[in-house]
């Protein structure tokens, strides 16, 4: 039996976990439609990590030479490496136009044109005319346009009176005994009470669990934590192997440098002076795609031409763009860069490597934002009550490897869309299910024996040991030999978390219990993320894999998904990737080889 | 002449010290207010020293160290770790800023922690911000127009009418100015404070809004802006190299041309 916490109760029509863009986004659409809606996060919204993205928004716009969004949708599914839904992807380029228009109606300071529009620049492996030109398509607020979006999302939540739980910790779904999500229990770090937030729809907005890895350009708060409710839920997770390493984090610190510094004509050299790039992606260059520049740059520095005293990074060089350059369009970056590597951009090159940013899996979704699982024969069967929405969820419109730029684009139209499918599936003010008390008693278990865990390994060592493995066993290239290694490893770290120890009893903001759930919800990430890893024998996207350096469409052209039980053991079966467009207005493009 | 002493659950008391290790190349010590909310006792400032050598060249990555490896139950807020989030603003060596972007070397000597001056305080460094966020919000800081009549298009801005939102729209709302502000610490319950004049600020000089009559409306008020008093430590201590006071110089000028 769990101990007597007395659980404070809430009805709401809608609960939304995460307050960055997409559940921002979500929360304000929702509201808008007259549904009761409670956005329950971690962090108070502005601090969520949606604010540090900072190159920009794709979207065919048009606004500096041509563009179409078939173009933006051929570029998503060949960035993809074809691992991509084709029907999600459609409906996110062709989404995104009236998505980012409504971003500035909402009063994003966007950068601005001669003529006034929107300012659009350059990403990797954006072109027009189905690879031919270089397009102008990500829509941006000098290198700021993260921090632009969210705290205008958070303005617009305001205006439209949502209900916000702020920095109360989500421990667990609260699910039926039939499979359907009815809400939430969550911990309200202010006071301590904990609460039952029940809601006919729960919508998971709560982002990537960059903090797998040591070094990683993610927030502290990067725990993946509506992932690994997930897992715990009996759900599957989808294409967890799929880990994006950006081709610029700061060399020791791990803080992003934006593709933008490059769309706006920095490039990269080794320690030859070479700009390396124009072997690897003739027509491209430096704006390639970001696994293609990271494993450039990762092969230049093992066949010993990197740079500086250990010979183990590389140089992006942005002093030639001129200081009107750098103060107009990338004043964010230079002082990031002033900070963290003490260069002044204007006269030296920022030491950079490729560094975990972005997690392509997570929660498998259609493109409504609904949460779907393999069910008997049917692989899109949705399980009602739980939506997911942004890195969390999986649409999957990046498929084996993000675009720079879709991110943020990801995170509006499907917030926007899963308000859209409320709208449609909820009815305001109805009457909430009996909740049957086994999942809460288990979620409550969890958390009072965490929190009076007396074992002897701190969290911190833990946490350390399982970065440890991820970053030297699933890295940006893989063997099988590193990732059985890994799944053993990582197994152990596991199995060492049932002997964590906690500190701190207290119930009003005790951050080393909140630090130890965040680490549970981590490790269990890692386990599949690797187990993920080791069965994919094939290349493709960000998965490297050096024994299989082919994409092997034949037996891999499918979605892994993988499933993980209490004592840490794992199932993996297979979803297929949707090869259909969702009209007639475009057509499938089919899979062919990929360079840049 | 008045004599005032401090409510006694108020006085800060020495705590405990915990040494540095043996094998320690570079000590530095840290001492950081603690407040335990659960335990009747007072405040107290504990000692820490950790090795340099060992340690990451922010402050953010002190406070991680001692809570990694020496006391767990250390409890602050963190989260971007560089700049743009705001979270970890606080009050260092004697100053308001964020820990992750103070590095270590800029402090001579112990270095002294505590939370951002005059808000209530929750645990150690995690201060109570609700009013602090009430307060914008009861600026209403959304943009105020007329839908524009392409509805498919985007507003017009010029690039000169965008430079004007430079050096505002870039807060991150960590409240490092409001809380230096003496102003604001006399009369926070009704006097604005910089940042959510900045954000007032912010709206005011967007050629977008339509709202520029309303907003002067709610802010004409002795508290809500005239508290100001020009002391101009909100930007001595802005992290981001903003200028408060100059948003809130903005707003009382707009303010007298209005009524001329």
């Amino acid at each position: 039996m769990s101990p007597a916490y007395p659980i404070v109760e809430h009805e709401y029509d809608v609960v939304v976990v995460g307050a960055g863009g997409a559940g921002l986004r979500a929360t304000l659409g929702i509201a808008a439609q007259g549904l009761s809606t409670a956005c329950v996060t971690k962090l108070f919204p502005t601090r969520s990590h949606t604010v540090a993205a900072q190159g920009g928004i794709s979207a065919a716009l048009g606004n500096m030479g041509e563009d179409d969004w078939r173009w933006h949708m051929y570029d998503t599914v060949k960035g993809s490496d074809w691992l991509g839904d084709q029907d999600a992807i459609e409906y996110m380029c062709r989404e995104a136009i009236p998505a980012v228009v409504e971003l500035e109606h909402f009063g994003v300071p966007f950068s601005r044109t001669e003529d006034g529009r929107i300012y659009q620049r350059p990403f990797g492996g954006m072109t027009t005319h189905f690879g031919e030109g270089t397009a102008q398509r990500t829509c941006a607020a000098a290198d700021r346009t993260g921090h632009a979006i969210l705290h205008t999302l958070y303005q617009q939540s305001l205006r439209h009176d949502a209900e916000f739980f702020i920095e109360y910790f989500a421990i667990d779904l609260l699910m039926d005994d039939d499979g359907t999500c009815r809400g939430v229990l969550a911990w309200n770090l202010d006071d301590g009470t904990l609460h039952r937030i029940r809601a006919h729809m729960t919508v998971l907005a709560t982002g990537g669990y960059g903090r797998t890895y040591f070094s990683c350009t993610s927030a502290h708060t990067c725990t993946g934590d509506g992932n690994a409710m997930a897992l715990r839920a009996g759900l599957p997770l989808q294409d967890m192997e799929f880990v994006q390493f950006h081709p610029t984090g700061i060399y020791g610190s791990g803080c992003l440098i934006t593709e933008g510094s490059r769309g706006e004509g920095g490039y990269l050299t080794n320690s030859e002076g070479e700009r390396f790039m124009e072997r690897y992606a003739p027509n491209a260059k430096d704006l390639a795609s970001r696994d293609v520049v990271s494993r450039a740059m990762t092969l230049e520095i093992r066949e010993g031409r990197g740079v500086g005293e250990s010979q183990d990074h590389i140089f992006l060089h942005l002093e030639h763009l001129g200081p009107e350059v750098l103060r107009e369009r990338l004043p964010g970056i230079s002082e990031t860069a002033r900070i963290f590597a003490g260069v002044d951009t204007s006269r030296e090159p920022i030491p950079v490597l490729p560094t975990v940013h972005y997690n392509m899996g997570g929660v498998p979704t259609n493109f409504h934002g609904e949460v779907v699982t393999l069910r008997g024969n049917d692989p899109d069967a949705v399980v009602p009550g739980l939506m997911a929405i942004g890195e969390c969820g999986c649409v999957s419109v990046h498929g084996a490897n993000r675009l720079g730029s879709n991110s943020l684009l990801d995170l509006v139209v499907f917030g926007r869309a899963a308000a859209k499918r409320c709208a449609e599936t909820v009815e305001a003010g109805s009457t909430h299910a009996p909740l049957p008390g086994r999942a809460e008693e288990r979620a409550l278990d969890r958390f009072d024996r965490l929190r009076h865990a007396r074992g002897s390994e701190p969290t911190a060592a833990l946490r350390l040991r399982m970065q440890r493995v991820m970053q030297n066993n699933a890295a940006v290239f893989r063997t099988g030999e590193t990732l059985d290694e890994g799944r053993r490893l990582i197994g152990d770290v596991y199995a060492a978390f049932a002997n964590v120890r906690v500190e701190d009893r207290s119930l009003v903001w005790n951050s080393d219990l909140v630090e130890t759930l965040e680490l549970d919800n981590l490790l269990g990430q890692a386990v599949v993320t690797m187990v993920s890893a080791a069965n994919r024998t094939e290349s493709r996207g960000a998965h490297a894999r050096e024994d299989y350096p082919d994409r092997d469409d034949e037996r891999w052209m499918k979605h892994t998904l993988a499933w993980l039980d209490g004592q840490g053991n794992t199932r993996i079966d297979y979803r297929p990737v949707h090869m259909y467009t969702l009209t007639n207005d475009t057509k499938v493009i089919p899979p062919k080889a990929r360079v840049y | 002449m008045a004599q005032f002493t401090l409510p006694a659950n108020s006085k800060v008391r020495d705590g405990r010290t915990w040494p540095a290790p043996s094998t320690t190349k570079r000590p530095k010590t840290f001492i950081v207010y603690r407040y335990d909310p659960d335990s009747d006792e007072n405040p107290r400032r504990d000692c820490y020293t950790i090795d340099l050598a060992t340690c990451g060249p922010m402050v953010l990555d002190a406070l991680i160290r001692i809570k990694s490896e020496i006391d767990p139950t250390l409890t602050f807020r963190r989260s971007c770790r560089e700049g743009i989030c705001g979270s970890c603003a606080m009050n260092i060596g004697g100053r308001n800023g964020l820990a992750c972007i103070s590095a270590i070397e800029d402090y001579s000597g112990d270095v002294a922690i505590h939370p951002l001056p005059h808000l209530p305080v929750v645990k150690d460094l995690v201060p109570d911000m609700k009013h602090f966020y009430a307060q914008l919000a009861s600026i209403k800081p959304w943009m105020r127009a007329q839908p524009p009549p392409a509805r498919d298009r985007e507003r017009l801005q010029s690039k000169e009418e965008r430079e004007k939102l430079d050096g505002l729209y870039e807060c991150i709302l960590c409240a490092c100015c409001s809380t230096s502000c003496p102003s604001y610490w006399w009369n926070g319950d009704r006097y604005l404070g910089p940042a959510v004049l900045l954000q007032s600020w912010r709206w005011l000089a967007d050629s977008r809004d339509e709202a520029a009559g309303e907003r002067l409306d709610d802010l004409e008020d002795p508290f809500r802006l005239y508290r100001c008093h020009t002391i101009m430590n909100c930007t001595t201590a802005c992290p981001k190299g903003l200028n408060p006071a100059k948003a809130i110089a903005g707003i009382k000028k707009m303010m007298v041309s209005r009524t001329v």
